[in-house]
């Protein structure tokens, strides 16, 4: 379980936030929503210390990941797999090498079980038979599906998404989207999935959290979103819906 | 206050390189591959550079010393004595603060920018380990090597320059080499590329390491990682000249 407490941030003289707090319960998956520029990916990174807040906790099962010696820190990050916005797949590794990675470093696995959990990773996300090609020579939603099968090579506890789908087409949004509910099922892995894009949410978040005014705005599962009648979140859906009839 | 604040960021990414020498593990794959890039690709333009500066140094000083009292292997002397205790340090440095320099800053930068660092960082790596240390050890390690690779061939270049145009035969300009050979000097010139490979490999990695701002944040840091290079090459030159000579 993450419980998120009173969490403040800014950089320099700009607040991100100033108080956010809320829970992430084990196996469920939770939508951090809200407008470009709300913080929702400085909040993600948060969550595995790549920053640290000006103040507030980040508790993970009963420890302050702040609070943590490098040495502790490296290790609660391994619990973590994150798939980053841009993919970030190593340029100097081709598509396999960048799923092995991982297991090169932090398995007792040999050359020929790390090659098996690669092919089984690719396929897993759809993409066997593309080891071989440089993430240059790859699409972005392939991007995208390397990156998870990279983040989850390692089996974590919980899974990063920074917007999965931006910038793909509805087509490759979609098969990401059912990637995504079927790592949380198959795996049990609790996902936290940080987005603006509503029609993602509706189909894979369990509970949806929602930034705006530099705090936490709205929280609460999905079917609760569903019958809200907070006005913020409701502008932010409906402007979402009209862009998707539009 | 900004100055204070770079250099105790750059101070803490030493500390935390230093600190993680004993993961050999992790970096010892990153230190074949950067012993290779900065030492044996940057063999030919150090073996080109060192040739040339040695030639240039023949022809003026024979030039400088055209008076009939002076000994005409003088010449040799002064041109190895000069690459020895100076150029062949300097010079390659300056040479490899643009080639080695701009190459790390640009890899990290990118990487940075490109969230490569952060994920690294996000699966359990310690990045400083992974990207820095192995860049810093290989320059210190290659940096000296290149430094004898220069001097010897401008030693070569010397005594070829010196030969075509006439201004000393090859015999002079050895005898001259020889007479005024101090080990010292060359032990002097092997700590100078010491030091500069340090400060040439861990000021590139500290502008990369830290860039910001996407492509034009990763241009600023390659241009900065270079001038700075070559400021602190020449600071440590006259440091090290005060102090030892």
């Amino acid at each position: 379980m993450i419980e998120i407490r009173n969490l403040k941030k800014s950089f320099g003289s700009n607040l991100v936030w100033k108080d956010v707090s809320f829970s992430i319960e084990d196996g469920e998956t939770i939508a951090i929503i809200g407008r470009s520029g709300c913080g929702k990916s400085v909040l993600m990174k948060h969550l595995n210390a790549l920053m640290y807040p000006d103040s507030g906790d980040v508790i993970i099962d009963g420890k302050n990941i702040f609070e943590l010696e490098y040495v502790e820190l490296r290790k609660m990050r391994q619990r973590f797999g994150v798939l980053f916005q841009g993919s970030a797949l190593f340029d100097s590794l081709n598509t396999s090498e960048n799923i092995a990675f991982p297991l090169q470093y932090f398995s007792d696995l040999d050359e020929k079980q790390i090659k098996e959990k690669v092919e089984e990773a690719l396929e897993m996300v759809n993409l066997a038979g593309i080891g071989d090609r440089s993430p240059a020579e790859l699409s972005g939603g392939m991007r995208r599906r390397v990156a998870l099968a990279r983040a989850t090579i390692l089996q974590p506890d919980f899974l990063i998404y920074d917007e999965p789908t931006s910038g793909l087409d509805p087509q490759t949004s979609e098969e990401i989207n059912e990637l995504i509910i079927s790592m949380a099922k198959n795996l049990n892995i609790t996902s936290i999935v940080v987005t603006h894009d509503i029609h993602s949410v509706l189909e894979i978040a369990d509970t949806v959290a929602f930034l705006e005014d530099q705090s936490l705005c709205w929280y609460g599962s999905i079917e609760k979103m569903r019958q809200s009648d907070n006005k913020k979140l409701m502008n932010f859906i409906t402007a979402s819906e009209y862009q998707i009839r539009s | 206050m900004e100055a204070l604040e770079k250099l105790g960021k750059y101070s803490l990414l030493l500390y935390r390189s230093l600190r993680s020498l004993y993961e050999v593990n992790t970096y010892k794959k990153n230190l074949v591959d950067e012993l290779l890039k900065i030492g044996y690709e940057s063999v030919p333009i150090v073996l080109l550079t060192g040739a040339f500066t040695g030639a240039v140094m023949t022809i003026q000083t024979a030039y400088q010393l055209d008076m009939a009292f002076i000994p005409i292997s003088i010449i040799g002397a002064i041109t190895s004595e000069s690459l020895f205790i100076e150029l062949a340090a300097v010079i390659t440095s300056l040479v490899l603060a643009g080639k080695v320099g701009a190459r790390i800053a640009t890899e990290l930068g990118t990487m940075r920018v490109s969230e490569q660092i952060d994920a690294l960082e996000s699966m359990g790596f310690n990045s400083v380990s992974f990207l820095v240390l192995p860049r810093v050890l290989a320059g210190l390690i290659m940096f000296p090597l290149l430094y004898i690779f220069a001097s010897g061939s401008g030693i070569v270049g010397g005594v070829t320059a010196g030969y075509f145009s006439g201004a000393v035969s090859p015999a002079d300009f050895m005898t001259g080499a020889r007479e005024f050979f101090f080990p010292w000097d060359v032990t002097f010139g092997i700590l100078k590329a010491f030091v500069f490979g340090f400060v040439i490999t861990s000021v590139s990695c500290f502008k990369g390491y830290y860039a910001s701002g996407g492509a034009e944040g990763v241009g600023n840091s390659t241009t900065q990682a270079t001038v700075l290079s070559c400021i602190y090459v020449l600071l440590a030159d006259f440091v090290l000249a005060a102090v030892f000579l």
